[in-house]
């Protein structure tokens, strides 16, 4: 016997949450497996829907506006605008991000200094808007070099913001180790938890408010990197943002990520609520199949074979990063179900010669019909109850167009729903 | 990062973990532990550190990214580096094992690094040594207890007594030791006619359940050390619920699983105990048994430490026919289904606060209690959240661990308080000792609600 449900969705990324949570909500049965966690802790946390064409043109204004003139192989062609803003609207009733106000993509400044252009960002990120014209002080902390804030500030002016910006670099108070944590100062900062200062033992928050409260100069607006808190993050900015009499907002900082953390966290949470089963820490390594209809998959747990089993599935399990595709001297593959993955015979043709040029691996993935259901070789279906989502996809290429989030989201949703309506 | 920066030093014909993967020889012949084909997957990108429950709360702890592959590459460049004793402060829960997308295999890296401090670095005669040595030895203090119950539960929580354990051992004396049974696991087996009363009743249940009188069903249980001294009910549930689907229960010699000697580096007190179980585990299971365990850190040692850590004949089989108890039922049964048939009255129709031990997490087993029980009749289960319990074994017990181990714990503590339920539930001992001293709750287990549940 084997485990059982109606949908079983492989990989607990984006796109297999999304997919999920899809299912769950047209009242499947359904159940997550995921092997790792997702690729979401090493994103910024931002969801971008498309920011720039397939040729590389913009920053564009309105995504939506874009989609229809995508090559027709895109993933977004497959679901079509109507099936890109449903899964939205299904996002952004399940977490507290902004920008669903509007179809205008937002612009928000990087940790790297340049402006971004992004469809959704979490809360505390908001009042970092590049298109604000509020001043902006931007405090680094000596130990995370990854965000050096007098350069962050200089390149953003230099980016022609709207704003003056200036950037500071501190300390965090309380001394810690150099190579603190991320999680270390989230959870000092959401307890209030005690630091030495001078001395004296002093909540976290007071201390950070006093700490950079000598350096404002009438800005309205404070950044500070990423950190501020992982359970209260709401609580945190409030906190000194009423010690400065600012608005405090996050830059979205690199891996690891605490707002992509956040983010995987709220959706694991709404897969919960929406009654969906899930468990994590296993790969699926194969399947059996009878005509061409999977039966059943097998997790592998230290040598043992564990059998699950759903009336439909979704392959999840993400791009090159994920693990989802994979290459070797041999070719390009997609591991479990051995999908057929289009490449070029030649290794040498997978690279453009130009090291920032237009690489075909970037684009790898698999072709699917109009269901997502994967396509083999002749362009027949592969399984007629498997369907695939996010950076499994061919077609696309994420860091490109910016649009890695958006895809997964859009896809994932509509291959949990279809999955559902037809396990029902 | 913004996306169009590279996340790994991408290179495609060079895939830096995957299927091939293969979790590195570590005690090849020699007793130099070559770990370096582990470090050299590490693409360095911190998710290791963030699941980390100590480098969360203290700042002295460097963090398992640094335990792991830095650590062994900088053992690999300098002749004379010694293992930092910082070793000694990771609680050995394995999250970050479990997190890392390489394939590093870091508990088996901090597994043999603090093995090898232990034995190379660490003082034998200093009191820290001899704690750790008695509480990592359980079984031995137990055995001897269980003798003379009792008089044991009066010693071991008797106040002076708890202040000389503090003051010359470093015991902390906040806590309570649990509770020894006036009746171990082992003895009401005998009493109850060992493994041929236990065929009987499986054949009982089979003609009942309209199987045939002579199915195939049996299980070896590895009951570990708590559930026989401290609380045989587990180990009774157990037996109870796997007659009634029809298996025949063994019960074959065992010693400690050996989770409180991983996280002592007392690897030597480890093996001597592995190789008993490995032995008396592969004979039952060339006879067709499965090996099953109800402590989440047992069926943990079972299945990933020993292989990684030992090379003992037939620990690849036995690692591999292992399972946690409900997962077995899972699997082999339609567990989901008949507890949507049953209700339970009485004594545990409660509501539970539930925590997943890390433990149970790394074998994917977090959410089985809450995806089973939330259909049951009668009881109510809300999942306490991910956060990790702080008491990691014999971690907590320490004096000087005591405060670090409830800092970890408060997140679960608040969670518990802000659930329906009072009474809490897990599988791992020692968990269940952490959510009883943060809150006072009673703690069960998931057999003995599955008995309740489903055993007349
Ligand atoms: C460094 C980086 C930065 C990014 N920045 C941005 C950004 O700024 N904006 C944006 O919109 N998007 C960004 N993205 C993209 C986005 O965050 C997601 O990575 C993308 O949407 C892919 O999601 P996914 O769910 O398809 O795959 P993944 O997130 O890769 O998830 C795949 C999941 O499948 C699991 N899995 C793999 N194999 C198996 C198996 N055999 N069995 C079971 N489970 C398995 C994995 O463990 C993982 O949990 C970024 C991505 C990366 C890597
Ligand atoms: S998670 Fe793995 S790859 Fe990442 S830093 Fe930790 S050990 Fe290295
Ligand atoms: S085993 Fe646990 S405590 Fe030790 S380094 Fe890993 S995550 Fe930290």
């Amino acid at each position: 016997m084997a485990i059982e449900s109606e949908v079983l969705v492989i990989g607990g990324g984006l796109a297999g949450l999304s997919s999920a949570l899809a299912a769950a909500r047209e009242g499947a049965d359904v159940r997550l497996l995921s092997y790792k966690q997702s690729t979401l802790r090493n994103a910024s946390g931002l969801v971008d829907i498309l920011g720039y064409t397939h040729d590389g043109d913009g920053p564009l204004t309105d995504p939506y506006e874009a989609i229809p003139e995508l090559p027709s192989s895109h993933p977004y062609r497959t679901v079509g605008v109507d099936g890109v803003r449903e899964a939205m609207a299904m996002f952004d009733d399940v977490t507290d991000y902004r920008g669903d106000h509007t179809d205008t993509n937002a612009l928000l400044p990087t940790h790297g200094g340049t402006v971004k252009p992004t469809a959704r960002y979490p809360r505390g990120a908001a009042a970092g808007l590049a298109s604000d014209d509020r001043d902006v002080l931007l405090v680094g902390l000596g130990s995370m070099v990854d965000f050096d804030a007098p350069h962050v500030a200089a390149h953003l002016e230099a980016a022609g913001v709207p704003f003056e910006a200036r950037g500071v670099s501190i300390e965090f108070p309380g001394d810690l180790r150099a190579d603190a944590k991320v999680t270390r100062y989230a959870k000092l900062l959401d307890t209030n938890g005690e630091v030495a200062v001078g001395g004296r033992m002093v909540g976290a928050r007071d201390a950070l408010a006093d700490a950079i409260e000598p350096h404002l100069d009438g800005e309205a607006r404070v950044g500070l990197p990423a950190i501020l808190g992982d359970d209260h993050p709401d609580a945190v900015r409030a906190a000194l943002g009423d010690a400065l009499s600012v608005d405090v907002f996050e830059v979205p900082m690199g891996p690891p990520s605490l707002p992509g953390l956040r983010l995987e966290d709220a959706l694991f949470e709404a897969v919960d609520e929406a009654g969906g089963n899930f468990e994590t820490g296993n790969p699926v390594v194969d399947y059996a199949a009878e005509d061409g209809h999977i039966e059943e998959v097998y997790i592998e747990k230290n040598g043992a074979r564990i059998p699950v089993s759903g009336d439909q599935y979704v392959l999840a399990t993400g791009g090159l990063v994920g693990k989802g595709v994979e290459s070797d001297r041999e070719g390009v593959y997609e591991p479990i179900f051995d999908c057929h993955v289009p490449h070029a015979e030649d290794r040498y043709d997978w690279f453009d010669l130009d090291v920032f040029g237009d690489h075909p691996f970037a684009r790898f993935g698999l072709p699917t019909d109009e269901q997502l259901r994967p396509l083999t070789a002749t362009d027949s279906v592969e399984f007629d109850n498997l369907r695939a989502a996010g950076g499994i996809l061919g077609g696309y290429d994420f860091a490109a167009e910016k649009s890695g989030s958006g895809v997964s989201i859009a896809t994932g949703h509509a291959a949990g729903t279809n999955a559902a309506q037809e396990a029902r | 990062m913004s996306d169009a920066e590279s996340p790994t030093e991408f290179d495609p014909t060079a895939p830096n973990t995957g299927e091939d993967f293969e979790p590195v020889d570590v005690f090849p012949d020699s007793d130099d532990f070559d770990l370096r084909p582990g470090a050299d997957s590490c693409y360095k990108c911190s998710t290791c550190d963030t699941n980390c429950p100590v480098a969360e709360v203290d700042d002295e702890f460097p963090g398992p990214k640094f335990q792991g592959p830095e650590q062994w590459r900088l053992k690999q460049n300098e002749d004379d580096y010694t293992i930092d004793d910082s070793i000694t402060d990771c609680s050995n829960c394995m999250r970050c094992d479990n997190a890392c997308p390489s394939g590093v295999p870091l508990s088996q890296m901090h597994n043999t690094a603090r093995g090898e401090y232990v034995s190379e670095q660490m003082d034998k005669l200093s009191v820290e040594y001899v704690r750790n040595r008695i509480l990592a030895n359980y079984r031995t203090s137990a055995t001897i207890a269980s003798k003379v119950p009792r008089l044991a539960n009066f010693a071991m929580n008797f106040g002076p007594a708890r202040w000389v354990m503090e003051k010359t051992l470093g015991v902390t004396s906040e806590r309570e030791f649990p509770a020894f049974a006036k009746q171990t696991f082992r003895e009401w087996w005998s009493s109850r006619g060992g493994a041929a009363a236990s065929k009987e009743n499986a054949q009982q249940a089979r003609e009942r359940r309209g199987q045939d009188r002579d199915a195939d069903k049996k299980v070896a249980y590895f009951h570990g050390c708590y559930s026989n001294y401290n609380t045989p009910e587990v180990g009774k549930a157990m037996v109870r619920v796997f007659e009634e689907y029809g298996y025949e229960v063994v019960v074959p010699e065992q010693r400690c699983s050996g989770t409180p000697m991983f996280a002592n580096g007392m690897l030597d007190d480890a093996r001597r105990g592995a190789e008993v179980n490995v032995s008396s585990m592969a004979d039952l299971i060339e006879q067709g048994y499965d090996a099953i365990a109800s402590c989440t850190s047992c069926s943990m040692a079972l299945r990933q430490e020993y292989p990684e850590l030992f090379d003992i004949d037939g620990i690849d089989e036995v690692a591999a026919n292992t399972f946690e108890s409900v997962e077995y039922l899972r699997i082999h049964e339609d567990l989901k289904g008949d507890l949507r048939a049953a209700d339970v009255e009485g004594d545990l129709a409660r509501e539970f606060a539930y925590h997943a031990p890390c433990h149970a997490r790394n074998q994917g087993l977090e959410r089985q209690s809450v995806e089973l029980f939330r259909d049951l009749e009668g009881v109510g289960i809300e999942d306490v959240g991910e956060s990790c319990s702080g008491i990691s074994g014999t971690y907590g017990w320490k004096a000087e661990k005591y405060e670090k181990s409830m800092k970890i714990g408060d997140e679960m503590f608040d969670h518990m308080d802000d659930a329906s339920g009072d009474t809490g539930m897990t599988e791992c001992p020692t968990c269940a000792m952490q959510m009883e001293h943060g809150t006072g709750y009673d703690i069960r287990h998931p057999l003995e609600l599955l008995e309740a549940a489903l055993v007349e």
